[in-house]
């Protein structure tokens, strides 16, 4: 009985009303907003405008506008995509490096994995997003792929470089590792092209958790402002607008929309994850 | 045991050398000068030097952090805060009682919300509450914690007043008095129940798989079989086993919640070691971020080991390596 890993996952979805909910939730948002977000003219969108600031929600701004007289509808569309951005060159980043580690470490175990493993432990005393917070306020100036850099070298990769590990390890004391390697395949060739294929939906169950986290963790730290730089815009400055009491009580049409907004989309990616998750492993599938 | 306890601190030395060098290395780099703590506006360029001198400031940075680190372990002496032109460790030391309160009181939060909903959302399995249960769990790891933050702060403090909006204790209140003692206590509650629905979904999972897990096993089914009642079985089989590690892992969600506190503590303008680390990154203060990195450093590993030590006294089937 030859099942596809992507059939099962879909299987599983399908049978899941709150993950399809949030699967098609999601991919709809993620069109509109880089749709939508094409049709901004960005120099247009960024220019200040006192005589309109802090306009409540109207006919003509939709959400209001923020403190500069921009239009908030604008802001959040651009900021979310931005946001967006981020999160996906930071998770798909984070996998690629994750597999390759785990995959290595684990298969051919010995000097590499020890050498791997020291390197992770090491991670795991770390406090990575201090660190992050530190360098970010020591570069100049930086930008948004000074940031990029730091979060996937510090931060996307190591639990799934563990996770990876353990699952290649299991999987190459099952026989037909054994019967490939008795059959002289070479060692790159049993791990890329025939253990990998195993991992599949573990990959992409990690990878929609993680992808969930990462928004979370992005829009945090820009709230605090050592996220992405100052003159982009995104999420997590928008829910900053908010550590003003006066913007907290009185203009909720500043924060209040992109911090629903970042709330659903993780909302959403944790439905799917939690399927796949679930597909991932025999025992816990419903259908 | 012990020996496996003693290999485990040891490697940490070296761990723990390779952080404080690589951030004081990075120190380095920070623009601003060190010797802005001691210096005012009536200091001429004479006795700048001095002291440029007396400090070593002009030796290489190896040399210096042979000193820094000297001064810490020979004297427990962290260096003095350029912002606030006192020593590190008693800005730290003001603070951490601050976080260490809200962090005992969002751990007994977090404690008292997630057990009682573990152990329901097992026992009524698959039915209602369990995926009511289950829906929460999901939007507590869905919520990032500035936004949890803001709208709770929103909510209870701005629009209801029930809560203070800032702070850790009504400034009116004289120290000592019953007064201060209850203001601080409101004060801490909306972050530390804010906090702790946030964290309580490991538990929750955890909890609710080792019942059921339990529930199915072997010793139940024969104690069953045996005519033990049911609700002792529940009681002194099931949940005694299934309780002990989840009291176990008290270590690590407190290592949890010192990360987060700098997110909670920023929006609620809490004065605990979360904010001073913001607010001493900004300002540039780096004997402080220094200071504050190597203890979340040592607090991290400390607490899984602590963790780890507890699991295998819990449960000697355990061994760790």
């Amino acid at each position: 009985m030859e099942t596809n890993a992507w059939k099962v996952m879909w299987r599983e979805i399908r049978h899941d009303k709150l993950a399809l909910l949030g699967l098609i939730l999601f991919v709809v948002t993620v069109v509109t907003v880089y749709t939508w977000a094409l049709t901004i003219d960005q120099s247009a969108a960024a220019i200040v405008n006192v005589r309109n600031m802090n306009q409540p929600p109207s006919r003509t701004h939709p959400l209001g506008t923020d403190p500069g007289g921009r239009d908030v509808l604008e802001q959040l569309v651009l900021s979310a995509r931005n946001s967006f951005n981020i999160t996906f060159i930071m998770t798909i980043a984070g996998a690629i490096i994750g597999i390759l580690v785990g995959l290595l470490s684990g298969f051919f175990g010995g000097h590499l994995d020890n050498v791997l493993m020291r390197i992770l432990d090491f991670y795991a005393m770390f406090p990575a997003l201090m660190l992050i917070i530190v360098f970010i306020s020591m570069i100049p100036s930086y930008s948004v792929v000074t940031f990029a850099v730091l979060m996937i070298v510090l931060w996307s990769w190591q639990g799934t470089a563990r996770l990876i590990r353990i699952k290649t390890l299991q999987q190459g004391a099952l026989d037909y590792v054994s019967a490939s390697k008795t059959m002289g395949t070479h060692p790159l060739v049993i791990s890329f092209r025939e253990v990998l294929p195993n991992l599949v939906s573990i990959i992409t169950s990690n990878f929609t958790l993680n992808l969930a986290m990462n928004m979370g963790v992005e829009t945090g730290l820009t709230f605090l402002g050592f996220g992405l730089p100052f003159a982009t815009p995104s999420l997590g400055r928008l829910i900053a607008y908010a550590q003003m009491p006066a913007n907290m009580t009185n203009r909720p049409w500043l924060w209040l929309p992109a911090a629903l907004l970042i709330f659903l989309m993780m909302l959403c990616v944790n439905f799917v994850g939690q399927a796949l998750n679930r597909a991932a492993d025999a025992k816990k599938r419903m259908v | 045991m012990w020996k496996t306890i003693l290999r485990r601190v040891l490697i940490l030395i070296p761990q723990l050398f390779v952080l404080s060098v690589l951030i004081f290395f990075l120190a380095q780099f920070m623009p601003g000068d060190a010797l802005r703590g001691m210096i005012g506006p009536d200091t001429t360029p004479e006795q700048y030097a001095i002291l440029r001198q007396i400090h070593r400031l002009d030796d290489p940075w190896y040399v210096q952090y042979g000193t820094w680190m000297e001064g810490i372990l020979a004297r427990g002496d962290f260096g003095r805060s350029v912002t606030h032109k006192r020593p590190v460790t008693d800005i730290i030391g003001e603070r951490m009682m601050n976080t260490v309160r809200l962090s005992l009181l969002t751990t007994l939060f977090t404690y008292i919300i997630a057990i009682p909903l573990g152990i329901f959302a097992a026992k009524k399995k698959d039915r209602f509450i369990d995926k009511s249960i289950m829906f929460y769990t999901f939007l507590a790891l869905s919520m990032p914690t500035v936004v949890f933050s803001i709208i709770n702060l929103f909510i209870f403090g701005f629009r209801l007043r029930w809560f203070p909006v800032r702070g850790s204790v009504d400034a009116m209140a004289a120290a000592g008095t019953l007064e201060h003692a209850v203001s601080r206590l409101h004060h801490l509650v909306l972050p530390a129940v804010t906090f702790a629905l946030l964290s309580t979904i490991s538990i929750i999972y955890f909890l609710r798989n080792e019942i059921i897990d339990y529930d199915a096993s072997d010793f139940v089914t024969t104690a069953r079989s045996k005519g033990v009642p049911e609700n002792k079985v529940y009681t002194g089989h099931i949940l005694r086993n299934a309780l002990l590690p989840v009291a176990g892992n008290a270590g690590l969600i407190i290592a949890g919640l010192f990360t987060g506190s700098i997110f909670i503590e920023s929006v609620f303008a809490y004065p605990g070691m979360g904010q001073l680390f913001v607010t001493s990154i900004v300002g540039r203060d780096f004997p402080v971020v220094n200071t504050l990195i190597m203890f979340y450093a040592i607090l991290t590993v400390v607490s899984y080991l602590v963790t780890d030590i507890l699991i295998t006294i819990i449960d000697p089937r355990i061994h760790i390596k």
